[in-house]
């Protein structure tokens, strides 16, 4: 063992940074690739389907077949384009939700960069996310495109707040903004996670990170039935795998987010054997899965939402609801006994 | 009452849990999808697929060239030319049916007085030009050969009402 931390620390710092990198974006890459395959099943299966099950056994070879395709075909760059910002929207879309991953806690210990604005950090990528939505939808010069990239930028503000104040609530909590903090103030079991004390805000965060994400039953941006695909009816080829990607690993993010911020991260959910003999990640991975399930279920469960529909929940509703549970926490922490709920 | 009834609904999301719980229990329900190629759903007797001409069992053909297939024929998919044989019995030198206006209806089958042209339960086939779809009086006849266990057997089951 000795030789490999020998020959580890002698490497240069960016290469000892670019293979911690490859070893987070590497499987997070094949999650995202299963991820597609899992959404199709899961929802083939509430359809009464069986879903892909042709390449491969059971169809586990689908995602591999589809990336190749994606890979081989043409990217069609439309004439009266931007070509510039034609060819850097899906980069601006993917480089986010693969950069928000730097700060996520897979364990206490297994974390690539363990900042102590964590939590900032990561709202900040997450909403750099909707540039990519946006240029695309611009220069692609196409009414569809540009209809969906404005449906995604206004809807983005109006959830972004929402999930903001959510975050708030958790914060004033844990009383960090440490991601790996926010964690440790969750340990002890169940009872201990935000999840209960902070119940509205973790529907809040859920419903708005659906939301966030583009996807059913908020899916507008893309939008099938009205604007054929939305921001990235131009895209084709690796273009739009880029798209895929950043959606699907941006879904995962979320997912991740929640586990961290509501469900205890990488705790078990009962502080006593044999649960608590199971590493972290098995427990943060395994919950990630719950809530990525989530996603799919309700993709598979509702109808699109109205347009003004999606509007009024998002200012007329959620806003005020994360406000007055702020408040609410504000006021039992300061002005009454009862502050340890909040603690 | 109604309104805190109201309050508890719209925020337990109870509707949004109904129908969580109608796809989840989908999910878990037995699927009945048939796995095409090597699943198959069955066929009726009565399945009217590509036609074959039948002989009889010395292997006379049976078709006498009456061309009331012809006649019946509401898309006109059918063309008969015909003249006598050298024993005196009419038979036909050309039977055409052109499959891409063929609409399946089985009129030839029951116009025919000879059993002649039937249609059998062939529903997978195809053709190598999209120029034309049709099927000679030789084609006709090797399946009517080559199927005729099952032409049979099909007229057999069906023949109590008739």
């Amino acid at each position: 063992m000795g030789w490999i931390m020998t020959t580890w620390d002698s490497l240069p710092l960016i290469l000892q940074l670019g293979i911690k990198i490859g070893f987070i974006v590497g499987p997070l890459i094949v999650a995202v690739a299963y991820y597609t395959l899992a959404e199709r099943k899961v929802i083939a299966y509430m359809h009464v389907r069986v879903g892909p099950n042709r390449v491969g056994p059971r169809g586990l070879l689908q995602p591999i077949a589809d990336v190749l395709k994606l890979m081989f075909k043409e990217m069609i760059i439309p004439s009266k384009s931007d070509k510039y910002l034609f060819l850097i929207a899906p980069v601006l879309a993917v480089t986010p939700a693969f950069a928000a991953w730097a700060v996520i806690p897979f364990s206490g210990t297994l974390v690539l960069a363990d900042i102590d604005a964590g939590l900032l950090y990561v709202l900040a990528l997450t909403s750099m996310s909707v540039y990519g939505v946006i240029i695309a939808g611009w220069a692609s010069n196409s009414k569809y495109a540009f209809l969906g990239a404005l449906r995604s930028a206004a809807q983005i503000v109006a959830y972004e707040i929402a999930m903001g104040f959510a975050l708030v609530g958790v914060l004033m909590v844990a009383g960090s903004l440490n991601l790996n903090t926010i964690i440790q103030a969750q340990s002890g079991g169940l009872h201990q996670w935000f999840f209960l004390p902070l119940f509205p805000l973790f529907l809040v965060y859920l419903i708005s990170g659906v939301a966030e994400t583009n996807r059913a039953p908020f899916d507008v941006a893309e939008g099938e039935s009205e604007i054929v695909a939305g921001f990235h009816v131009d895209y084709s080829g690796m273009g739009f795998a880029a798209f895929f990607l950043a959606e699907y690993a941006n879904m995962l993010m979320i997912s991740a987010l929640t586990v961290i911020l509501f469900l205890g991260g990488w705790n078990s959910p009962f502080d006593f054997p044999p649960f608590s003999w199971l590493p972290g990640v098995f427990w943060f991975l395994a919950k990630l899965s719950v809530v990525a399930f989530l996603f799919l279920w309700f993709r598979a469960t509702f109808p699109r939402y109205r347009y003004d529909q999606i509007m009024r929940l998002g200012w007329k509703v959620f806003i005020p609801v994360t406000l007055i549970w702020i408040a609410v926490i504000g006021a039992f922490k300061f002005f009454t006994p009862f502050g340890f709920i909040f603690s | 009452m109604s309104v805190i009834k109201k309050f508890v609904n719209t925020w337990g999301l109870t509707e949004l849990a109904r129908g969580l719980g109608v796809t989840g229990r989908y999910f878990f329900k037995k699927k009945f999808t048939i796995q095409y190629p090597e699943e198959k759903t069955p066929k009726s007797p009565r399945f009217r697929g590509l036609h074959a001409l039948r002989r009889y069992p010395n292997g006379e053909e049976r078709c006498i060239g009456c061309k009331l297939c012809e006649a019946v024929c509401p898309a006109l998919a059918i063309t008969i030319d015909s003249e006598e044989r050298e024993d005196g019995t009419r038979r036909t030198t050309r039977y055409d049916i052109d499959l891409f206006k063929c609409i399946y209806c089985g009129f030839c089958e029951e116009a025919c007085p000879v059993d002649s042209i039937v249609l059998t339960d062939i529903d997978e086939y195809h053709f190598e030009s999209g120029e034309t779809g049709v099927v000679t009086k030789i084609d006709l006849l090797n399946l009517g050969d080559r199927y005729e266990a099952q032409i049979a057997s099909a007229r057999q089951q069906d023949s109590a009402y008739r």
